[in-house]
């Protein structure tokens, strides 16, 4: 089922949380909504969902208007940032809640509701844990409980809110993994909020960026971090160095006064020369080299006093036989410049 | 946790127990003492006390005793507190609940006020609280006429029994699950929306059982005052003997008629109940803690 959100504003007293937002999410898809906390992002899922309702816009479904409809008309799966499972009830039971609370004519039998729960115990690899109750769980095994009940009332639409955000990394890594296989089988509709970039680049099929209320850049993971619309973007995704600077005839100076200019490079889009050959370089001293990983990071500082972070391989770094307090040359291989916020 | 792991160990290392408790206690003459006064206060004001009321009950033999039991006045006593109470309770469960549902779950203008409201009867004297009901609907009082050109009969009657008895006892569900509710947020009833459930299915199955402990916290306290309740009642009864008296009343006139040992016969009632009361309320209590813990730890670990 396809969504699409319009012009959607909404105020709690005299804070915006969104401020004219429209997005449109086609039938299928995977989508992040990533952004910073207080970026909107959560009421927006809410908005979606039917738990909020907007002060202004319209939201469909497949077309339909259903910005009236309240959440247990809307069919949506939600999942919990803290799970919210039901804390008196089996891990079964929690599965089972959506249909059992349905009306007697489209309410399955007990046989049919136990089928389904067990299908869905597989799913989530928790058959053993059926009579189990949540504060029994681990946190990674209540957030699968939480999607699988989600999932028994076969919803329409996926909808979840920091899904991952309250465990530990490993956990999260497989667990983020595992939903994207699982949509990959299931193929529902789903909207998932997070702040993690990692998670929003590696998960979804579509990323929509979120900065105070508003929706900076919506596009595929690529898009978004290789070609950011707007200076929040840039620095939202990735690390990167931020220079001001001032643009003539195609050519950017950074480190020029009363321009109002913002240039920004990657560390990994930034070379490092022992000569000062090339005209783009600049003349920077090493700070530190972290060389555990698989990329080298390091640091260093401009004659001007600001820092610049760069990232290259090991062995480009035993290439270079670099230590620390060096005098070097920083060839940035790709920029990007905005003015007044825009790309230029 | 962390901390408590060396002071277990050295609780567990044998001859160093000593050496453990002296650094976090006072010494042994300090300790005996505050306890030897801990037990003559307890002793001296509630177990000497009851301890009276049972023996000076049983003065007579027990013959004497179930006679001033099941003496009309004295079982028509026992029979209108049941009423008043049987009334109360229940009443004061649904507004207790409706209104800890409403100020726990949903924000609103007034609410400050409405829970400043619930305690009043906490603050108020219970001999106004009955004064207000006579001014209200006394003869002389706001709709004493209407009352009466309609036969319709309050103070001193049963009614006004009922309703002093209700308004007294109000706050004690709403009070209780109040924290409870608000601890526990609305995450799990829009969870249960999102799923389809209707209101009523989402309060009976997940609002209710959340807070089933504290709700039955709730009913044996407010049980227990309903039951004891004197000072608002004894305003608005009128103290007809076999019509109007509950058992606190009962016992008062037994007493003031030198009848001593029928009136701790009745009083032996009311004890007793309160000692059940602290049976049921000690379990219950336990209960509840142990799911307010549980919870500690569910939201502990998620925030990790």
């Amino acid at each position: 089922m396809s969504i699409s959100v319009r012009d959607i504003r909404k105020d709690f007293g005299h804070f915006t949380a969104l401020d004219g937002v429209s997005l449109e999410i086609p039938d299928g898809q995977l989508v992040a909504l990533l952004g910073p906390s207080g970026s909107g992002k959560t009421t927006l899922l809410r908005i979606i969902a039917g738990l909020e309702f907007p002060d202004c816009g319209t939201v469909q479904f497949d077309g339909r208007d259903i910005t009236e409809r309240s959440a247990r008309e809307r069919r949506v799966g939600f999942v919990f940032q803290h799970y919210a499972l039901f804390r008196h009830m089996t891990v079964f039971e929690n599965i089972a809640f959506g249909l059992r609370v349905r009306p007697r004519k489209f309410r399955p039998s007990n046989g049919q509701i136990r089928t389904k729960v067990n299908e869905l115990l597989r799913l989530i690899q928790l058959q053993n844990q059926a009579q189990r109750y949540p504060s029994q769980l681990s946190g990674g095994q209540r957030q699968r409980v939480a999607l699988a009940r989600a999932l028994a009332v076969e919803p329409s639409v996926l909808l979840l809110d920091e899904p991952f955000g309250s465990l530990d990394a490993k956990v999260r890594m497989e667990l983020r993994r595992w939903l994207r296989q699982l949509h990959d089988e299931v193929h529902i509709t789903s909207v998932f909020v997070t702040h993690d970039q990692d998670e929003a680049l590696e998960v979804s099929d579509r990323v929509a960026v979120m900065n105070e209320g508003r929706i900076e850049q919506v596009g595929s993971p690529e898009e978004v971090y290789n070609q950011p619309a707007s200076p929040f973007v840039y620095n939202f995704l990735g690390n990167v160095n931020l220079f001001h600077g001032r643009v003539d005839d195609n050519r950017a100076y950074i480190h020029e006064s009363a321009t109002g200019n913002l240039v920004f490079v990657r560390p990994h889009l930034l070379d490092i020369d022992r000569q000062p050959g090339s005209p783009n370089s600049f003349r920077a001293r090493t700070r530190h080299i972290n060389s555990a990983g698989a990329l080298v990071k390091i640091e260093a500082v401009t004659d001007w006093g600001a820092p610049v972070h760069i990232e290259m391989s090991q062995d480009r770094l035993r290439e270079l036989q670099l230590v620390k307090d060096e005098v070097i040359f920083v060839i940035p291989k790709e920029v990007a410049v905005f003015r007044n916020n825009r790309l230029s | 946790m962390a901390a408590s792991i060396p002071w277990t160990i050295k609780h567990a290392a044998p001859g160093r127990s000593n050496h453990a408790t002296k650094a976090t206690t006072e010494p042994a003459l300090v300790r005996w003492s505050l306890i030897a006064v801990a037990v003559v206060f307890l002793g001296a004001f509630l177990l000497l006390p009851l301890g009276v009321v049972f023996g000076s009950a049983f003065e007579k033999g027990f013959r004497f005793y179930i006679n001033s039991l099941s003496e009309p006045d004295a079982l028509a006593a026992i029979k209108l507190t049941l009423i008043a109470t049987g009334i109360a309770v229940p009443m004061n469960l649904i507004f207790g609940v409706a209104a800890a549902w409403a100020i726990g779950k949903f924000d609103f203008i007034g609410k400050s006020v409405l829970i400043t409201l619930i305690d009043l009867p906490f603050s108020v004297s219970p001999v106004v609280s009955g004064l207000i009901y006579v001014l209200l609907f006394g003869l002389q009082g706001l709709m004493g006429p209407w009352l009466i050109a309609h036969d319709i009969r309050i103070i001193f009657a049963v009614p006004g029994i009922v309703l002093a008895t209700i308004f007294v006892t109000f706050p004690f569900v709403a009070r209780e699950l109040l924290p409870m509710m608000q601890a526990q947020g609305n995450d799990e009833e829009e969870a249960a929306l999102t799923l389809g459930a209707n209101g009523w299915q989402t309060f009976f199955r997940v609002t209710v059982p959340n807070v089933k402990w504290a709700l039955l916290y709730g009913v044996i306290l407010c049980n227990a005052r309903a039951m004891g309740e004197f000072g608002a009642v004894s305003v608005v009864s009128g103290h007809i003997r076999g019509l109007t008296n509950t058992m606190p009343l009962h016992i008062e006139i037994l007493y003031n008629d030198y009848q001593f040992v029928a009136a701790f016969a009745v009083a032996s009632l009311l004890a007793l109940l309160a000692l059940l009361t602290l049976v049921v309320k000690g379990i219950v209590e336990w209960k509840t803690r142990q799911q307010l813990a549980e919870q500690a730890t569910a939201s502990g670990e998620t925030r990790q």
